[in-house]
């Protein structure tokens, strides 16, 4: 069965750890590695791609060691998160040209199906260079998958999307993913991985910092902490009765309106459109105050 | 994968390298030279000690040198510098083979946008099929090969903006000023290697020659030699630099 195993990776530049000790293996299916900016996804895909040594650890691809060893492209693929293309061949060409460094037995049949599978068929004879980045992110993805590899490394494969393509391209890795093979891709917006069904790693400061099925991470995003400003007609009264909610642990008053500490992000948002209309009070403004994601993985991790 | 070379990154290289702005500033030096080749003709007449000096020294110590260092880090270092030799290298396609392939399509260039305009130049000066422009011809194509190598393993082995500055230092410091000045210094320089196999044709002293013929293709091709091996050896352990937390 075709896998990922990376044990007790590591990697630093200088004094800097980019990865911290990671071990982890990622068989068939969909896996999302999560974590803010910085937090070393981008290092991780990159050492299992082969293009960047672990400084300590190993990493196996499908049984086979990643750095200094091209013939694992034949059956592994990345899409790079940088936005660097031959800009000036039109889509069809670099997917061609990919198919044809591949040795493909026929390049263009291969071609054009990957270049229908990311629905990019109308837009294959024009330059790259007249891409949006959306468009860029599927021609890449039918590039990397133009020779049908058995493991698919995507960095951020959603940035520039639109909430439509995000979808489309979700199902795609989904429909890769059930055929058997490892699709693994990188992410830092939360929203992002509630579409997605299979396993998530969870990534902070450069460690493993929780991974397991989506459902249970999901319901822990649900339902974590969270600061609101709530602004009213009447913010005393609609103070008092939040305190007594369950789902609310504290309330301030201030002169910008209320900040409300909720427990529990999902069933406050629920039930303070109720509440403030059983008491007749108006709602002018809710906030969900600034939040890093910084915060909220670290809240993940100590969960 | 087997063959030496490969036809998709050949053309590609091409394409990418000729598309780019700079590729037009590539035709300048060249067209400097045959211009100044003309006018001495028409100013000077017949005097036959101008065409190998000028020839020799501008055209082996600045267009070709310089030439040749523009081509010669761009079909490599253009795209590690954009990040797009990432898709190159995501095939199982072998390092030597991406070596080689960038590293023919450069000498081509070079010879094109150099080597021809030494000939014609010096066709020019005295006459097409003379010794002298036979004679700089085969030195500046070889010249060619030599230097390329060489700018193809700065590519591969620092980072793009450094690649450019080591090749401009050995360019202008080592080659352009201290060949010239300290007779020693020839025997690691690229453009006397081309000088002395110029000179081994046209046997022209205005050519100041420092080095034998033997010791010109025999230090050229085995400078060039290590060089290549080199860029092999540093492409093969590429890593994507950037993104670093």
């Amino acid at each position: 069965m075709t896998s990922i195993e990376v044990t007790g990776v590591s990697r630093w530049y200088g004094n800097v750890v980019a990865v911290n000790d990671i071990t982890m293996s990622i068989g068939p299916g969909v896996t999302g590695l999560l974590g803010p900016n910085g937090a070393g996804k981008t290092t991780l895909l990159h050492m299992m791609a082969g293009f960047l040594p672990p400084s300590r650890g190993e990493i196996s691809v499908g049984g086979q060691a990643a750095w200094r060893n091209p013939d694992i492209y034949r059956t592994l693929a990345l899409v790079p998160d940088r936005d660097s293309v031959y800009a000036f061949l039109t889509g069809e060409e670099f997917v061609l040209a990919t198919a044809r460094l591949h040795e493909l037995a026929d390049p263009q049949a291969a071609a054009r199906v990957a270049i229908e599978m990311v629905e990019m068929t109308d837009a294959q004879d024009r330059r790259i260079s007249t891409y949006s980045k959306g468009m860029r992110q599927r021609i890449k993805v039918a590039a990397a998958l133009v020779h049908d590899p058995q493991i698919v490394l995507l960095d951020e494969p959603f940035n520039g999307m639109d909430p439509r393509q995000r979808l489309q391209m979700m199902d795609l890795l989904h429909a890769q993913g059930d055929a058997g093979r490892v699709i693994v891709f990188s992410s830092h917006i939360l929203e992002e991985v509630e579409r997605l069904s299979g396993t998530i790693q969870v990534i902070v400061g450069g460690r493993l910092a929780a991974s397991g099925d989506f459902r249970a991470i999901r319901r822990l995003m649900t339902n974590r902490p969270h600061v609101f400003v709530v602004r009213s007609s009447d913010d005393r009264s609609l103070g008092a009765a939040l305190i007594g909610r369950e789902a609310v642990r504290s309330v301030e008053l201030t002169q910008n309106g209320l900040k409300v500490l909720a427990s529990d992000y999902g069933t406050f948002t629920r039930e303070l459109a109720g509440l403030s209309r059983d008491h007749g009070i108006r709602l002018t403004e809710v906030l969900p105050s600034d939040e890093s994601l910084e915060s909220v993985f670290t809240y993940l991790l100590a969960s | 994968m087997s063959g030496l070379v490969n036809g998709v990154i050949m053309r590609i290289t091409l394409r990418a390298t000729l598309s780019r702005r700079r590729a037009l500033l590539l035709a300048l030096p060249a067209i400097m030279l045959i211009g100044i080749s003309a006018l001495l003709r028409a100013t000077a007449a017949t005097s036959p000690v101008w065409p190998p000096e000028i020839l020799g020294q501008v055209g082996f110590t600045v267009v070709l040198p310089l030439t040749a260092l523009i081509i010669g880090t761009s079909v490599l270092g253009a795209e590690i510098e954009d990040g797009s030799i990432v898709h190159l290298l995501a095939t199982p396609v072998r390092r030597s083979t991406v070596i080689f392939s960038k590293y023919l399509v450069a000498t081509a260039l070079t010879i094109a946008f150099a080597a021809v305009p030494e000939y014609l130049a010096a066709a020019i000066a005295t006459s097409p099929g003379s010794k002298l422009s036979i004679g700089l011809l085969a030195g500046a194509v070889a010249a060619s090969f030599f230097y390329n190598a060489l700018f193809m393993f700065f590519s591969a082995a620092f980072r793009p903006g450094r690649a450019l500055a080591f090749g401009l230092i050995y360019v202008v410091l080592w080659e352009g000023l201290l060949s010239n000045l300290v007779p020693g210094v020839a025997l690691l320089s690229m453009g006397h290697y081309g000088l002395a196999i110029a000179n081994a044709i046209a046997s022209d002293s205005a050519l100041h020659p420092y080095l034998s013929t033997g010791t010109g293709i025999g230090m050229g091709v085995a400078l060039a030699a290590v060089s290549i091996g080199l860029g092999i050896n540093r492409l093969s352990g590429f890593s994507i630099k950037g993104d670093v937390v």
